[in-house]
């Protein structure tokens, strides 16, 4: 039986049994898991809160909670998702998994700190389920001066706090990957035959490096003001809360491209392996995950274009927005250009890729829209806002994340998930997500304030539309749930490369073996030449 | 090349080929490390050059109740730590565990020379009712200027409270490397920790070395 066979051969899952084996593991596949089991339970308690703001919203009035309980609903799902699900989705657990075997790697270069990153987002995770579980807080994720200083009585500490630790999580894995990157590479492995998902996660870490530390900081402030009543942000001893809305903007735009640069990358793999083709343009690709990490920097008083900031610095601020539709177009061009003659499939993780160029386009093309200082003051803080960043959030990071699972998920388990129900879920998360998601812009375009949950009644179609849609979109992540589940039992036995695929991560056993490679690796070809493994014909 | 995974080592962890590949992996973690600590104290510099840009006669005025001769002296305490680290990293890569224990001690008693002035700094202040809340009162200055005072020395705390927190962590690790070196872990063919761990302190001492200008010696061109 292939099956008994399969069982008996050593890989890392059963290189070593019981609870402590994972716990202490030093093994970045096994650590990549543990991220996965972390983030989808926080995906789902966010998704819980989401849940109860879309019930909510079902009527004009506030029947189903008080303005308070809906205050610390949406704060409560933006902390969750954002600090919990987002920023760690595809780096901590396609990352983890991934990066070391794509550059043929026995291992990231620090192991240990890769468990303690882990760790780090469970207790920093814990520190935030405290609060929510303890009472909330209401302040928004944006955690805005002088509210969450002074006037809101509400768990802002515990809940900071989690984010601080969990910003630790997030600036160790974006250092192991780096120093993996730099020094870890296969003889052969040079930069430009890297895949271009190590070159996204890389641009990735290095925003990750930059950036988080600036929200540490800002956090450290705001717990002094609260709780030791030093004045940084007070303005009536002539502190500036604005200062405090640059300190957090600097860290949260660029948080924006941790989500989503890493999907761009998982949608390079995608595209080329179901084309069969190398992607178009491997430089340009390349150079414009680093170009986006480098931009993401320069743009973050566009948050502010209504926060007093200089009419200076915001026509400067809304310019420099506007550079990083470049670099994010040459990755959409080129992925549109690869597919160009290409012999293209149309597997799951491909159904996911289609999706995530079009959500994508919407998302970035609206947020020409917002960065344009005119027409952001009209859309300030409405539900056009709200849209676009889930454009971009959902409708890109969400759906490469699901893309690159099913992609990857037989060399992670070694079993196939079941094509059709896969299909399905992805046709039902895409028009979910286009039925929650589309009525919004026409919401905000309107004037629905976002962050409310009483509104006048003529926006109530909308709304139920929106909420309609939610339902749909729960479903359909549901089922890829179950059946992933059932796919570690009764999945087929996938072969070693059930896609035909060109990456090191695909040349050894399905799942790997503890050191992944029962014999390092050496490089001798470009990446995505498919002219190496088209002849080989998959048994099984 | 080796291609088989291998016995691990301290000196040579199992995910890597060669000694030298791990040393060049540790050192580069934490130059990137010191980016990120460069980027958090990043922070509170901008608010200082934001708020003194905003107040430069109350934040003179302010800083002018610091003792400058203390805080100089403190500074020279850490630089002659960052010398004896110097030392110690010196005795590392010539393999004499005497010499690494000796500076390493050394250099653990300046930092805590530091950190007991540094107390004795804040304990002052406590008295001088100069810590930012209900009680603070900063003599001479207008009822309406007193908030910006209190800026000053928000700053002040947060900025050499943070630096301090930072020292008490450098102390730990010099007590760690202490127990190891005395227990012989390092040698002039393994001495990485060592290594990193004096560019960590080397950062930390740089960091008073801006802090300590623009605390104590701002009111300097007032010619009060």
């Amino acid at each position: 039986m292939i099956t008994a066979a399969v069982q008996e051969r050593e890989h890392y899952l059963n290189a070593s049994y019981g609870i402590k084996s994972w716990l202490l593991t030093k093994d970045h596949k096994r650590i990549g898991l543990l991220y996965l089991a972390t983030i989808t339970f926080f995906f789902f308690l966010g998704g819980a809160f989401a849940t109860l703001i879309r019930v909510e919203l079902l009527t004009p009035q506030g029947d189903l909670v008080s303005s308070e309980t809906y205050n610390k609903l949406f704060t409560m799902h933006g902390v969750a998702m954002v600090f919990f699900f987002l920023i760690p989705a595809i780096p901590a657990t396609l990352g983890n998994f991934f990066l070391p075997m794509m550059i043929g790697a026995r291992d990231l270069a620090f192991p240990r700190i890769n468990l303690l990153s882990w760790y780090l987002l469970v207790l920093g995770g814990l520190l935030s389920l405290y609060a929510m579980l303890a009472g909330g807080v209401d302040t928004g994720w944006t955690f805005y001066t002088p509210y969450s200083t002074s006037y809101s009585n509400t768990w802002v500490i515990a809940t900071a706090l989690g984010i601080f630790v969990a910003g630790f999580s997030s600036i160790l894995t974006g250092l192991n990957f780096i120093v993996t990157v730099h020094r870890m590479r296969a003889p052969g492995m040079t930069w430009f035959r890297l895949p271009l998902f190590v070159w996204s996660t890389y641009a990735t870490s290095v925003i990750q490096v930059l950036g988080t530390p600036v929200l540490a900081v800002t956090i450290i402030l705001l717990f002094c003001e609260r709780v030791f009543h030093l004045g940084i942000f007070d303005p009536t001893r002539g502190g500036d809360p604005v200062l405090f809305q640059h300190l957090f903007w600097f860290y949260s735009h660029p948080a924006v491209y941790i989500m989503v640069l890493p999907a761009m990358g998982v949608i390079s793999e995608l595209v080329s392996v179901y084309s069969r083709k190398p992607v178009f343009g491997y430089h340009f690709v390349a150079f414009a995950s680093v170009a986006i990490a480098v931009l993401g920097f320069l743009v973050w008083g566009h948050h502010l274009f209504v926060s007093t900031q200089s009419l200076y610095a915001g026509l400067v601020f809304s310019f420099l927005s506007y550079f990083v539709a470049i670099p994010s177009a040459i990755k959409v061009f080129n992925w549109t250009a690869t597919l160009y003659k290409g012999s293209i499939s149309y597997a799951t993780p491909m159904l996911y890729a289609f999706g995530f160029i079009g959500l994508f386009t919407i998302g970035g093309l609206t947020g020409l829209f917002v960065a344009a200082l005119g027409f952001d003051v009209h859309v300030t803080d409405t539900y056009f806002v709200v849209a676009h960043f889930h454009y971009i959030m959902v409708g890109g990071t969400i759906m490469a994340y699901l893309g690159g699972l099913h992609y990857w998920w037989p060399k992670m388990t070694g079993r196939m998930y079941p094509e059709g129900w896969a299909k399905l879920s992805a046709l039902v998360i895409f028009l979910g997500f286009n039925l929650t998601f589309f009525p919004q812009f026409v919401l905000g375009y309107l004037g629905m304030p976002r962050r409310y949950h009483v509104y006048p009644p003529e926006f109530q179609v909308l709304h139920v539309l929106s909420t309609a849609g939610a339902s749909v979109l729960a479903v359909g992540y549901v089922i890829p749930m179950i059946y992933f589940i059932w796919s570690l039992r009764y999945g087929k036995v996938a072969g070693a490369n059930p896609w035909n695929a060109t990456g090191l991560e695909w040349q050894t056993a399905s799942p790997p073996p503890a050191h992944n490679f029962d014999q390092s690796p050496v490089v001798t070809h470009e990446a995505y030449d498919y002219s190496t493994v088209l002849g080989e014909v998959e048994v099984g | 090349m080796a291609s088989e995974a291998h016995a691990e080592t301290p000196a040579l962890r199992e995910q890597f080929d060669t000694e030298e590949q791990q040393k060049d992996a540790s050192t580069l973690g934490m130059w990137i490390f010191l980016i990120t600590e460069i980027m958090f104290f990043g922070g509170m510099f901008l608010a200082y050059i934001v708020y003194r840009g905003a107040n430069p006669l109350v934040f003179a005025v302010a800083s002018s109740s610091l003792n400058v001769y203390i805080g100089a002296a403190n500074t020279v305490v850490l630089l002659c730590s960052s010398f004896t680290m110097v030392l110690a990293v010196r005795g590392a890569q010539l393999g004499q565990r005497q010499t690494i224990v000796l500076f390493l001690i050394l250099t653990l008693i300046l930092g805590g020379v530091f950190l007991g002035v540094k107390a004795y700094e804040w304990n002052e202040k406590f008295q001088e009712h100069h810590v930012p809340g209900p009680a603070f009162h900063f003599e001479g200055l207008p009822p309406e200027l007193q908030g910006r005072a209190q800026l000053f020395f928000s700053l002040y705390f947060a900025m050499t409270g943070l630096h301090a927190l930072h020292m008490v962590i450098g102390v730990g690790i010099l007590s760690l490397l202490i127990w190891q070196a005395r227990k012989g872990t390092y040698s002039a063919a393994y001495m990485t920790p060592v290594d990193v761990s004096g560019l960590y302190w080397h950062f930390v001492d740089i960091i008073w070395i801006f802090l300590f200008p623009l605390l104590y010696l701002i009111d300097r061109h007032l010619g009060k």
